[in-house]
């Protein structure tokens, strides 16, 4: 069973104590939730960078190049 | 502009690990809060996305939005909008042995009445090429509250020993 590590500032006294169900749902949410964010950043990127290799195919140019006309 | 800090409390974890790290009944006396930890966590991976650390405050779950700036494992670059409360990358069981992710953790005006703001800078000691993580986090809860609870929890697997948490209170004078 996961624990966590309590302070109570008030006191200064530490406890180590074993989370509750609803604890350990939030967690894995959390988790959950970071992985979806992190993959769905990844697929945006990588579309994005699909994209613009089309385009300066399309163009003829190179990404250099393409930096040179819109600088 | 923070004037003194004094310690609240300190955690070091021991050799039993733990997926959480509770500070609560934080009292509001002080003008500021900071948090200075020092964390790694037994998940398979390295530096990356899913080896992060999560927190709440005041064991509150909504009303929260981030932005995030960061690298890690020598390639990814990246920056997102999000909900996910994250503060930072660290470390999992693939870094470098016995090191450790470090971070400063600010929250300005913490016992006030207006939205709280929260901020994270982060780095990683990792002494290997190919690995490692940095990063900034700016953080929103939307709340009157006083920030009384501050928890932080990996987002997969548990903080290993001697990874430390230490809290501030700052006072303007």
């Amino acid at each position: 069973m996961p624990t966590k590590i309590v302070v109570d500032c008030s006191t200064g006294i530490s406890t180590e104590v074993e989370l509750t169900a609803e604890e350990i749902a939030q967690m894995e949410a959390d988790a959950a939730k970071a992985e979806a964010d992190r993959k769905a950043a990844d697929e945006e990127a990588a579309l994005k960078a699909a994209q613009k290799a089309e385009l300066l195919e399309r163009l003829g140019i190179t990404e250099d190049e393409a930096k040179l006309l819109l600088g | 502009m923070a004037a003194t800090f004094t310690k609240i409390a300190t955690v070091t974890v021991g050799s039993g690990g733990a997926s959480t790290i509770d500070f609560s009944s934080i009292p509001a006396t002080y003008t500021d809060l900071c948090l200075k930890v020092s964390l790694r966590c037994d998940a398979a991976g390295a530096h990356a996305s899913s080896v992060a650390v999560n927190f709440s405050l005041n064991n509150v779950t909504t009303n929260r939005s981030f932005r995030w700036l960061e690298a890690y494992d020598g390639t990814n670059v990246w920056s997102t909008n999000n909900t996910t409360p994250r503060l930072m990358i660290m470390g999992g069981a693939a870094t470098t042995a016995s090191t450790f992710t470090n971070a400063e953790v600010y929250f300005p005006n913490y016992a006030g009445s207006n939205n709280k703001s929260i901020s994270s800078d982060y780095v990683s000691e990792e002494n290997s090429s190919s690995y490692g993580s940095l990063g900034f986090v700016a953080g929103l809860w939307s709340s009157t509250d006083a920030i009384n609870q501050i928890t932080i929890s990996p987002n997969s697997g548990n903080f290993v020993q001697y990874c430390t948490a230490t809290l501030y209170g700052i006072k303007n004078s």
